[in-house]
Protein backbone atom coordinates (compact mmCIF):
# COMPACT_ATOMS: atom_id res chain seq x y z
CA UNK A 1 0.00 0.00 0.00
CA UNK A 2 1.17 3.53 -0.70
CA UNK A 3 2.60 5.58 2.16
CA UNK A 4 0.55 8.41 3.62
CA UNK A 5 2.80 10.93 1.90
CA UNK A 6 2.43 9.37 -1.55
CA UNK A 7 -1.34 9.29 -1.10
CA UNK A 8 -1.33 12.98 -0.29
CA UNK A 9 0.87 13.75 -3.28
CA UNK A 10 -1.53 11.90 -5.58
CA UNK A 11 -4.41 13.75 -3.97
CA UNK A 12 -2.65 17.05 -4.62
CA UNK A 13 -1.70 16.23 -8.21
CA UNK A 14 -5.19 15.03 -9.13
CA UNK A 15 -6.61 18.16 -7.48
CA UNK A 16 -4.26 20.45 -9.38
CA UNK A 17 -5.13 18.67 -12.62
CA UNK A 18 -8.83 19.33 -11.94
CA UNK A 19 -8.01 22.94 -11.18
CA UNK A 20 -6.40 23.42 -14.57
CA UNK A 21 -9.48 21.91 -16.15
CA UNK A 22 -11.70 24.32 -14.23
CA UNK A 23 -9.77 27.31 -15.56
CA UNK A 24 -10.27 26.07 -19.09
CA UNK A 25 -13.97 25.43 -18.43
CA UNK A 26 -14.38 28.94 -17.01
CA UNK A 27 -12.59 30.52 -19.95
CA UNK A 28 -14.97 28.84 -22.40
CA UNK A 29 -18.06 29.74 -20.37
CA UNK A 30 -16.99 33.36 -20.21
CA UNK A 31 -17.40 33.54 -23.98
CA UNK A 32 -21.13 33.08 -23.41
CA UNK A 33 -21.10 36.65 -22.10
CA UNK A 34 -19.87 38.06 -25.42
CA UNK A 35 -22.46 40.30 -27.09
CA UNK A 36 -22.58 38.13 -30.23
CA UNK A 37 -25.70 36.05 -29.54
CA UNK A 38 -23.59 33.16 -28.32
CA UNK A 39 -21.68 32.78 -31.57
CA UNK A 40 -18.21 32.32 -30.08
CA UNK A 41 -19.59 30.15 -27.29
CA UNK A 42 -21.36 27.90 -29.79
CA UNK A 43 -18.26 27.56 -31.95
CA UNK A 44 -15.98 26.54 -29.08
CA UNK A 45 -18.59 24.23 -27.54
CA UNK A 46 -19.13 22.54 -30.87
CA UNK A 47 -15.37 22.09 -31.28
CA UNK A 48 -15.09 20.56 -27.80
CA UNK A 49 -18.07 18.34 -28.41
CA UNK A 50 -16.88 16.85 -31.69
CA UNK A 51 -13.10 16.93 -31.55
CA UNK A 52 -11.98 13.30 -31.20
CA UNK A 53 -8.95 14.25 -29.11
CA UNK A 54 -11.15 16.09 -26.61
CA UNK A 55 -13.93 13.49 -26.65
CA UNK A 56 -11.96 10.28 -26.55
CA UNK A 57 -8.69 11.22 -24.86
CA UNK A 58 -9.11 14.29 -22.66
CA UNK A 59 -12.64 13.53 -21.49
CA UNK A 60 -11.86 10.00 -20.22
CA UNK A 61 -8.74 11.32 -18.47
CA UNK A 62 -10.82 14.02 -16.83
CA UNK A 63 -13.46 11.57 -15.68
CA UNK A 64 -10.76 9.28 -14.32
CA UNK A 65 -9.22 12.28 -12.53
CA UNK A 66 -12.50 13.18 -10.85
CA UNK A 67 -13.14 9.60 -9.71
CA UNK A 68 -9.56 9.14 -8.57
CA UNK A 69 -9.67 12.37 -6.57
CA UNK A 70 -12.88 11.80 -4.66
CA UNK A 71 -12.27 8.11 -4.06
CA UNK A 72 -8.82 8.94 -2.67
CA UNK A 73 -10.51 11.66 -0.62
CA UNK A 74 -12.83 9.05 0.89
CA UNK A 75 -9.92 6.68 1.57
CA UNK A 76 -7.96 9.42 3.39
CA UNK A 77 -11.03 10.55 5.31
CA UNK A 78 -11.76 6.95 6.37
CA UNK A 79 -8.18 6.41 7.56
CA UNK A 80 -8.12 9.74 9.34
CA UNK A 81 -11.33 9.02 11.23
CA UNK A 82 -10.10 5.56 12.12
CA UNK A 83 -6.92 7.03 13.64
CA UNK A 84 -8.89 8.34 16.64
CA UNK A 85 -11.58 5.94 17.77
CA UNK A 86 -12.08 7.37 21.22
CA UNK A 87 -13.20 10.92 20.53
CA UNK A 88 -12.68 14.05 22.59
CA UNK A 89 -15.57 15.23 24.74
CA UNK A 90 -14.44 18.75 23.99
CA UNK A 91 -11.97 19.59 21.18
CA UNK A 92 -11.52 23.15 20.01
CA UNK A 93 -8.33 23.69 18.02
CA UNK A 94 -6.95 26.74 16.30
CA UNK A 95 -7.47 25.84 12.63
CA UNK A 96 -9.86 26.96 9.92
CA UNK A 97 -13.29 25.41 9.40
CA UNK A 98 -12.64 24.88 5.69
CA UNK A 99 -9.42 22.95 6.24
CA UNK A 100 -11.17 20.66 8.72
CA UNK A 101 -14.18 20.03 6.48
CA UNK A 102 -12.71 19.26 3.07
CA UNK A 103 -14.83 16.11 2.92
CA UNK A 104 -17.97 18.19 3.44
CA UNK A 105 -17.20 20.76 0.75
CA UNK A 106 -16.05 17.83 -1.42
CA UNK A 107 -19.36 16.02 -0.96
CA UNK A 108 -21.26 19.17 -1.94
CA UNK A 109 -19.12 19.39 -5.08
CA UNK A 110 -19.84 15.73 -5.80
CA UNK A 111 -23.60 16.27 -5.44
CA UNK A 112 -23.29 19.34 -7.64
CA UNK A 113 -21.41 17.33 -10.27
CA UNK A 114 -24.26 14.82 -10.34
CA UNK A 115 -26.72 17.65 -10.99
CA UNK A 116 -24.44 19.29 -13.52
CA UNK A 117 -24.03 16.03 -15.45
CA UNK A 118 -27.78 15.52 -15.36
CA UNK A 119 -28.29 19.05 -16.70
CA UNK A 120 -25.73 19.13 -19.50
CA UNK A 121 -23.62 16.04 -19.97
CA UNK A 122 -26.29 13.32 -20.09
CA UNK A 123 -28.48 15.22 -22.60
CA UNK A 124 -25.36 15.74 -24.71
CA UNK A 125 -24.38 12.06 -24.62
CA UNK A 126 -27.98 11.13 -25.36
CA UNK A 127 -28.01 13.52 -28.32
CA UNK A 128 -24.74 12.34 -29.80
CA UNK A 129 -24.23 8.72 -28.95
CA UNK A 130 -27.68 7.29 -28.26
CA UNK A 131 -29.99 9.08 -30.65
CA UNK A 132 -27.24 9.83 -33.18
CA UNK A 133 -28.74 13.20 -33.99
CA UNK A 134 -27.09 15.48 -36.53
CA UNK A 135 -24.51 17.86 -35.09
CA UNK A 136 -26.16 21.22 -34.38
CA UNK A 137 -23.56 23.88 -33.81
CA UNK A 138 -26.13 26.42 -32.62
CA UNK A 139 -27.81 24.53 -29.81
CA UNK A 140 -25.30 25.14 -26.99
CA UNK A 141 -26.11 28.76 -26.23
CA UNK A 142 -29.86 28.06 -26.30
CA UNK A 143 -29.45 25.21 -23.87
CA UNK A 144 -27.52 27.43 -21.51
CA UNK A 145 -30.20 30.13 -21.61
CA UNK A 146 -32.97 27.58 -21.21
CA UNK A 147 -31.32 26.15 -18.09
CA UNK A 148 -30.73 29.48 -16.37
CA UNK A 149 -33.05 32.21 -17.62
CA UNK A 150 -35.55 32.82 -14.78
CA UNK A 151 -34.66 29.44 -13.23
CA UNK A 152 -34.33 30.47 -9.59
CA UNK A 153 -33.82 27.04 -8.01
CA UNK A 154 -31.11 25.89 -10.38
CA UNK A 155 -29.27 29.21 -10.32
CA UNK A 156 -29.33 29.26 -6.51
CA UNK A 157 -28.06 25.68 -6.20
CA UNK A 158 -25.29 26.39 -8.69
CA UNK A 159 -24.17 29.54 -6.88
CA UNK A 160 -24.14 27.90 -3.44
CA UNK A 161 -22.09 25.05 -4.91
CA UNK A 162 -19.66 27.54 -6.44
CA UNK A 163 -19.10 29.12 -3.02
CA UNK A 164 -18.27 25.74 -1.48
CA UNK A 165 -16.16 24.89 -4.50
CA UNK A 166 -14.23 28.11 -3.93
CA UNK A 167 -13.62 27.23 -0.29
CA UNK A 168 -12.52 23.71 -1.23
CA UNK A 169 -10.17 25.09 -3.86
CA UNK A 170 -8.72 27.72 -1.59
CA UNK A 171 -7.61 25.26 1.04
CA UNK A 172 -6.98 22.58 -1.59
CA UNK A 173 -4.53 24.63 -3.61
CA UNK A 174 -2.56 25.99 -0.70
CA UNK A 175 -2.52 22.53 0.90
CA UNK A 176 -1.40 20.83 -2.29
CA UNK A 177 1.75 22.95 -2.35
CA UNK A 178 2.60 21.64 1.11
CA UNK A 179 1.82 18.09 0.00
CA UNK A 180 4.27 18.20 -2.89
CA UNK A 181 6.96 19.71 -0.69
CA UNK A 182 6.74 23.44 -1.32
CA UNK A 183 6.16 25.31 1.90
CA UNK A 184 3.14 27.59 1.61
CA UNK A 185 4.28 29.23 4.80
CA UNK A 186 7.65 30.32 3.52
CA UNK A 187 6.22 31.28 0.13
CA UNK A 188 3.41 33.59 1.21
CA UNK A 189 2.59 34.29 -2.43
CA UNK A 190 1.32 30.73 -2.80
CA UNK A 191 -1.45 31.42 -0.30
CA UNK A 192 -2.30 34.59 -2.17
CA UNK A 193 -2.37 32.61 -5.41
CA UNK A 194 -4.81 30.13 -3.84
CA UNK A 195 -7.09 32.96 -2.72
CA UNK A 196 -7.00 34.65 -6.12
CA UNK A 197 -7.54 31.40 -8.02
CA UNK A 198 -10.45 30.23 -5.88
CA UNK A 199 -12.06 33.66 -6.01
CA UNK A 200 -11.82 33.79 -9.81
CA UNK A 201 -13.39 30.33 -10.15
CA UNK A 202 -16.11 30.87 -7.58
CA UNK A 203 -17.02 34.40 -8.65
CA UNK A 204 -16.57 33.73 -12.37
CA UNK A 205 -18.95 30.75 -12.58
CA UNK A 206 -21.48 32.42 -10.26
CA UNK A 207 -21.45 35.57 -12.36
CA UNK A 208 -22.12 33.60 -15.55
CA UNK A 209 -25.04 31.74 -13.97
CA UNK A 210 -26.55 34.94 -12.56
CA UNK A 211 -26.04 36.79 -15.85
CA UNK A 212 -28.00 34.19 -17.79
CA UNK A 213 -30.63 34.14 -15.06
CA UNK A 214 -31.41 37.80 -15.79
CA UNK A 215 -30.43 38.27 -19.43
CA UNK A 216 -31.94 36.48 -22.41
CA UNK B 1 -10.49 31.20 43.04
CA UNK B 2 -12.99 28.35 42.96
CA UNK B 3 -13.25 26.07 39.95
CA UNK B 4 -15.31 23.23 38.52
CA UNK B 5 -13.12 20.55 36.95
CA UNK B 6 -14.37 17.97 34.47
CA UNK B 7 -11.63 15.36 34.36
CA UNK B 8 -11.33 12.20 32.27
CA UNK B 9 -10.96 9.21 34.60
CA UNK B 10 -10.02 5.83 33.20
CA UNK B 11 -8.77 2.92 35.35
CA UNK B 12 -6.58 1.31 32.69
CA UNK B 13 -6.09 0.70 28.99
CA UNK B 14 -9.05 -1.65 28.69
CA UNK B 15 -11.48 0.33 30.84
CA UNK B 16 -13.92 2.63 29.09
CA UNK B 17 -13.40 5.81 31.07
CA UNK B 18 -15.64 8.83 31.64
CA UNK B 19 -15.67 12.48 32.64
CA UNK B 20 -15.95 13.07 36.41
CA UNK B 21 -16.78 16.35 38.12
CA UNK B 22 -14.65 17.88 40.87
CA UNK B 23 -14.96 21.19 42.73
CA UNK B 24 -11.80 22.83 43.94
CA UNK B 25 -11.55 25.89 46.17
CA UNK B 26 -9.00 28.57 47.09
CA UNK B 27 -6.71 28.21 44.09
CA UNK B 28 -4.11 30.98 43.89
CA UNK B 29 -3.73 32.72 40.50
CA UNK B 30 0.05 32.32 40.76
CA UNK B 31 -0.12 28.54 40.94
CA UNK B 32 0.77 26.55 37.88
CA UNK B 33 -1.88 24.34 36.33
CA UNK B 34 -0.07 21.22 37.50
CA UNK B 35 0.16 22.58 41.05
CA UNK B 36 -3.58 23.00 40.95
CA UNK B 37 -3.86 19.32 40.03
CA UNK B 38 -1.39 18.45 42.84
CA UNK B 39 -3.72 20.15 45.30
CA UNK B 40 -6.71 18.33 43.88
CA UNK B 41 -4.83 15.05 44.28
CA UNK B 42 -3.85 15.79 47.88
CA UNK B 43 -7.51 16.31 48.64
CA UNK B 44 -8.44 13.08 46.89
CA UNK B 45 -5.77 11.11 48.72
CA UNK B 46 -6.78 12.43 52.12
CA UNK B 47 -10.39 11.48 51.47
CA UNK B 48 -9.26 7.98 50.49
CA UNK B 49 -9.89 8.37 46.78
CA UNK B 50 -7.64 7.46 43.86
CA UNK B 51 -5.60 10.53 42.75
CA UNK B 52 -5.76 11.68 39.12
CA UNK B 53 -2.82 10.29 37.15
CA UNK B 54 -1.09 12.79 34.85
CA UNK B 55 2.35 13.00 33.21
CA UNK B 56 4.97 15.59 34.23
CA UNK B 57 8.67 15.79 34.83
CA UNK B 58 10.76 18.94 34.39
CA UNK B 59 7.90 21.42 34.91
CA UNK B 60 9.92 24.00 33.06
CA UNK B 61 8.83 23.38 29.50
CA UNK B 62 11.77 21.39 28.21
CA UNK B 63 11.17 17.67 28.67
CA UNK B 64 7.92 17.06 26.80
CA UNK B 65 6.43 14.87 29.51
CA UNK B 66 3.41 16.97 30.42
CA UNK B 67 0.39 16.70 28.18
CA UNK B 68 -3.38 17.30 28.79
CA UNK B 69 -6.07 18.72 26.58
CA UNK B 70 -7.41 21.70 28.51
CA UNK B 71 -10.77 23.09 27.41
CA UNK B 72 -10.32 21.41 24.05
CA UNK B 73 -6.78 22.68 23.45
CA UNK B 74 -3.62 20.57 23.83
CA UNK B 75 -1.37 22.30 26.41
CA UNK B 76 -4.19 24.73 27.14
CA UNK B 77 -5.14 28.20 25.95
CA UNK B 78 -1.72 29.89 25.61
CA UNK B 79 0.30 29.75 22.42
CA UNK B 80 3.82 28.37 22.64
CA UNK B 81 3.35 27.14 26.20
CA UNK B 82 3.52 23.69 27.74
CA UNK B 83 0.90 22.63 30.28
CA UNK B 84 3.49 22.80 33.04
CA UNK B 85 4.09 26.48 32.27
CA UNK B 86 0.43 27.40 32.22
CA UNK B 87 -0.70 29.43 35.21
CA UNK B 88 -4.02 29.65 36.94
CA UNK B 89 -4.22 33.41 36.41
CA UNK B 90 -5.25 32.46 32.88
CA UNK B 91 -8.59 31.32 34.34
CA UNK B 92 -11.36 33.11 36.19
CA UNK B 93 -13.12 32.40 39.44
CA UNK B 94 -16.04 30.05 38.82
CA UNK B 95 -14.70 28.67 35.53
CA UNK B 96 -15.42 25.14 34.39
CA UNK B 97 -12.32 23.43 32.99
CA UNK B 98 -12.36 20.27 30.88
CA UNK B 99 -9.23 18.15 31.24
CA UNK B 100 -8.77 15.23 28.85
CA UNK B 101 -5.86 13.07 27.78
CA UNK B 102 -4.14 13.46 24.38
CA UNK B 103 -6.22 11.22 22.15
CA UNK B 104 -5.38 9.07 19.15
CA UNK B 105 -5.23 5.31 18.64
CA UNK B 106 -1.45 5.53 18.51
CA UNK B 107 -1.46 7.18 21.97
CA UNK B 108 -3.52 4.71 24.04
CA UNK B 109 -4.59 5.87 27.50
CA UNK B 110 -2.68 4.04 30.23
CA UNK B 111 -4.54 5.60 33.14
CA UNK B 112 -6.66 8.76 33.51
CA UNK B 113 -4.70 11.48 31.72
CA UNK B 114 -1.54 9.47 31.07
CA UNK B 115 -1.11 8.18 27.53
CA UNK B 116 1.47 5.86 26.01
CA UNK B 117 3.60 7.92 23.62
CA UNK B 118 6.13 5.18 22.91
CA UNK B 119 5.04 5.27 19.24
CA UNK B 120 7.19 8.43 19.02
CA UNK B 121 10.17 6.56 20.47
CA UNK B 122 9.79 3.85 17.86
CA UNK B 123 9.66 6.45 15.08
CA UNK B 124 12.84 8.03 16.46
CA UNK B 125 14.54 4.65 16.68
CA UNK B 126 13.66 4.00 13.04
CA UNK B 127 15.94 6.79 11.85
CA UNK B 128 16.01 9.90 14.03
CA UNK B 129 19.75 9.81 14.61
CA UNK B 130 23.13 10.19 12.94
CA UNK B 131 25.60 7.33 13.18
CA UNK B 132 28.93 8.47 14.59
CA UNK B 133 32.09 6.47 14.95
CA UNK B 134 33.01 6.86 18.62
CA UNK B 135 36.09 4.64 18.68
CA UNK B 136 38.59 7.33 19.56
CA UNK B 137 38.56 9.33 16.34
CA UNK B 138 35.42 11.42 16.85
CA UNK B 139 35.37 14.78 15.14
CA UNK B 140 34.07 17.80 16.99
CA UNK B 141 30.74 18.71 15.36
CA UNK B 142 31.76 22.36 15.50
CA UNK B 143 34.71 21.62 13.23
CA UNK B 144 32.30 21.27 10.30
CA UNK B 145 31.38 24.71 8.95
CA UNK B 146 27.61 25.15 8.55
CA UNK B 147 25.95 28.21 6.98
CA UNK B 148 24.07 30.21 9.59
CA UNK B 149 20.62 29.94 7.90
CA UNK B 150 20.92 26.14 7.78
CA UNK B 151 22.10 25.96 11.36
CA UNK B 152 19.16 28.14 12.43
CA UNK B 153 16.64 25.97 10.59
CA UNK B 154 18.09 22.80 12.07
CA UNK B 155 18.03 24.38 15.50
CA UNK B 156 14.43 25.52 15.18
CA UNK B 157 13.37 22.00 14.18
CA UNK B 158 15.42 20.49 16.99
CA UNK B 159 13.43 22.52 19.51
CA UNK B 160 10.69 19.87 19.27
CA UNK B 161 10.36 18.21 22.69
CA UNK B 162 8.40 15.23 21.39
CA UNK B 163 5.35 15.96 23.54
CA UNK B 164 2.76 14.79 21.00
CA UNK B 165 0.50 17.85 21.17
CA UNK B 166 0.60 18.00 17.38
CA UNK B 167 -1.07 14.59 17.23
CA UNK B 168 -3.54 15.57 19.93
CA UNK B 169 -4.49 18.76 18.10
CA UNK B 170 -4.83 17.24 14.63
CA UNK B 171 -8.29 16.09 13.63
CA UNK B 172 -6.58 13.17 11.88
CA UNK B 173 -4.16 12.37 14.73
CA UNK B 174 -1.36 12.94 12.26
CA UNK B 175 2.24 12.90 13.47
CA UNK B 176 3.60 14.80 10.48
CA UNK B 177 4.78 17.82 12.46
CA UNK B 178 6.79 15.71 14.89
CA UNK B 179 8.28 13.56 12.12
CA UNK B 180 8.81 16.66 9.99
CA UNK B 181 10.77 18.29 12.80
CA UNK B 182 12.83 15.18 13.49
CA UNK B 183 13.68 14.70 9.82
CA UNK B 184 14.38 18.40 9.19
CA UNK B 185 16.72 18.85 12.12
CA UNK B 186 19.16 16.54 10.31
CA UNK B 187 18.22 17.33 6.72
CA UNK B 188 19.67 20.84 7.05
CA UNK B 189 23.03 19.64 8.35
CA UNK B 190 25.90 18.00 6.46
CA UNK B 191 26.13 15.32 9.16
CA UNK B 192 22.55 14.34 8.44
CA UNK B 193 22.93 14.05 4.68
CA UNK B 194 24.72 10.68 4.76
CA UNK B 195 21.74 8.73 6.08
CA UNK B 196 19.06 11.08 4.76
CA UNK B 197 17.38 8.61 2.45
CA UNK B 198 17.11 5.74 4.93
CA UNK B 199 16.08 8.14 7.66
CA UNK B 200 13.08 9.61 5.90
CA UNK B 201 12.00 6.29 4.41
CA UNK B 202 12.15 4.41 7.68
CA UNK B 203 10.66 7.11 9.87
CA UNK B 204 7.67 7.59 7.55
CA UNK B 205 7.22 3.83 7.31
CA UNK B 206 7.17 3.55 11.09
CA UNK B 207 4.85 6.54 11.38
CA UNK B 208 2.33 4.87 9.06
CA UNK B 209 2.73 1.54 10.83
CA UNK B 210 1.88 3.13 14.17
CA UNK B 211 -1.49 4.16 12.74
CA UNK B 212 -1.23 7.96 12.78
CA UNK B 213 -3.55 9.70 10.30
CA UNK B 214 -2.67 11.56 7.10
CA UNK B 215 -1.95 15.28 6.96
CA UNK B 216 -4.73 17.57 5.70
CA UNK B 217 -2.62 20.69 6.33
CA UNK B 218 -5.13 22.21 8.75
CA UNK B 219 -2.26 23.77 10.70
CA UNK B 220 -3.71 22.83 14.10
CA UNK B 221 -0.40 21.11 14.97
CA UNK B 222 1.67 24.27 14.64
CA UNK B 223 -0.97 26.36 16.41
CA UNK B 224 -0.82 24.10 19.49
CA UNK B 225 2.84 23.14 19.44
CA UNK B 226 4.42 24.47 22.65
CA UNK B 227 7.65 25.04 20.72
CA UNK B 228 5.83 26.60 17.76
CA UNK B 229 7.46 24.21 15.30
CA UNK B 230 6.55 25.48 11.83
CA UNK B 231 4.51 23.47 9.30
CA UNK B 232 7.32 24.37 6.93
CA UNK B 233 8.89 21.24 8.37
CA UNK B 234 6.01 19.18 6.98
CA UNK B 235 6.63 20.52 3.47
CA UNK B 236 10.27 19.76 4.08
CA UNK B 237 9.45 16.19 5.12
CA UNK B 238 7.33 15.70 1.99
CA UNK B 239 10.13 17.07 -0.17
CA UNK B 240 12.78 14.87 1.48
CA UNK B 241 10.51 11.86 1.07
CA UNK B 242 9.80 12.51 -2.61
CA UNK B 243 13.46 13.20 -3.37
CA UNK B 244 14.42 9.96 -1.65
CA UNK B 245 12.10 8.10 -4.04
CA UNK B 246 13.62 9.74 -7.10
CA UNK B 247 17.28 9.66 -6.15
C1 LIG C 1 -15.80 15.39 -6.57
C2 LIG C 1 -15.90 15.80 -5.34
C3 LIG C 1 -14.70 16.06 -4.48
C4 LIG C 1 -14.46 15.44 -3.30
C5 LIG C 1 -15.32 14.40 -2.63
C6 LIG C 1 -13.21 15.98 -2.81
C7 LIG C 1 -12.64 15.61 -1.62
C8 LIG C 1 -11.46 16.10 -1.13
C9 LIG C 1 -10.93 15.81 0.17
C10 LIG C 1 -11.58 14.95 1.23
C11 LIG C 1 -9.75 16.46 0.28
C12 LIG C 1 -8.85 16.49 1.49
C13 LIG C 1 -7.91 15.36 1.48
C14 LIG C 1 -6.97 15.48 2.63
O1 LIG C 1 -6.16 16.40 2.65
O2 LIG C 1 -7.04 14.67 3.56
C15 LIG C 1 -9.52 17.15 -0.94
C16 LIG C 1 -8.41 17.89 -1.23
C17 LIG C 1 -8.22 18.58 -2.39
N1 LIG C 1 -9.15 18.75 -3.41
FE1 LIG C 1 -10.92 17.82 -3.55
N2 LIG C 1 -12.71 16.88 -3.68
C18 LIG C 1 -13.59 16.98 -4.72
C19 LIG C 1 -13.49 17.78 -5.81
C20 LIG C 1 -12.40 18.57 -6.09
C21 LIG C 1 -12.27 19.37 -7.28
C22 LIG C 1 -13.32 19.50 -8.38
C23 LIG C 1 -11.03 19.93 -7.20
C24 LIG C 1 -10.33 20.84 -8.16
C25 LIG C 1 -10.82 21.33 -9.22
C26 LIG C 1 -10.41 19.53 -5.98
C27 LIG C 1 -9.14 19.90 -5.56
C28 LIG C 1 -8.54 19.50 -4.39
C29 LIG C 1 -7.19 19.78 -3.99
C30 LIG C 1 -6.15 20.54 -4.78
C31 LIG C 1 -7.00 19.21 -2.73
C32 LIG C 1 -5.76 19.31 -1.87
C33 LIG C 1 -4.90 18.11 -1.87
C34 LIG C 1 -3.87 18.23 -0.75
O3 LIG C 1 -4.21 18.62 0.36
O4 LIG C 1 -2.72 17.93 -0.99
N3 LIG C 1 -11.26 18.70 -5.31
N4 LIG C 1 -10.59 16.92 -1.80
S1 LIG D 1 6.21 19.20 16.97
FE1 LIG D 1 5.61 20.44 18.75
S2 LIG D 1 3.67 19.51 19.43
FE2 LIG D 1 4.67 18.01 18.10
S3 LIG D 1 5.88 16.71 19.46
FE3 LIG D 1 7.27 18.36 18.78
S4 LIG D 1 7.08 19.93 20.37
FE4 LIG D 1 5.33 18.57 20.68
S1 LIG E 1 6.81 18.76 32.47
FE1 LIG E 1 8.57 18.91 31.16
S2 LIG E 1 7.74 20.07 29.52
FE2 LIG E 1 6.11 20.11 30.92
Amino acid sequence: MYSSIIKKVLMALSGIFLMVFLLQHLAINLTSLFPDDGNTFNKISHFMGYNPLVQFVLQPILIFGVFFHFIMGFVLEYQNRKARISKYIYHKTRSSWVSKNMILSGLVILAFLALHFYDFWIPEMDYKYINFKQPDSLKYFHELQEKFYGQTTRTTIYCISFILLGLHLNHGLSSSFQSVGISNKKEKNLQRLAIIYSFIISFGFSFIAIYHYFVH
Amino acid sequence: MDLQLKIWRQKNKLNKGEIKNYSIKNIEPDMSFLEMLDILNQGLISSGEEPVAFDHDCREGICGACSLVINGAPHGPDKGTTTCQLHMRRFNDGDTIYIEPFRGNSFPVIKDLVVDRSAFDRIQQAGGYVSVNTSGNTVDANATPIPKPDADKAFEAAACIGCGACVAACKNSSAMLFVGAKVSQYAHLPQGKVEAKERVTNMVKQMDKEGFGNCTNTGACEAHCPKEISVENIANLNREYLLSKIK
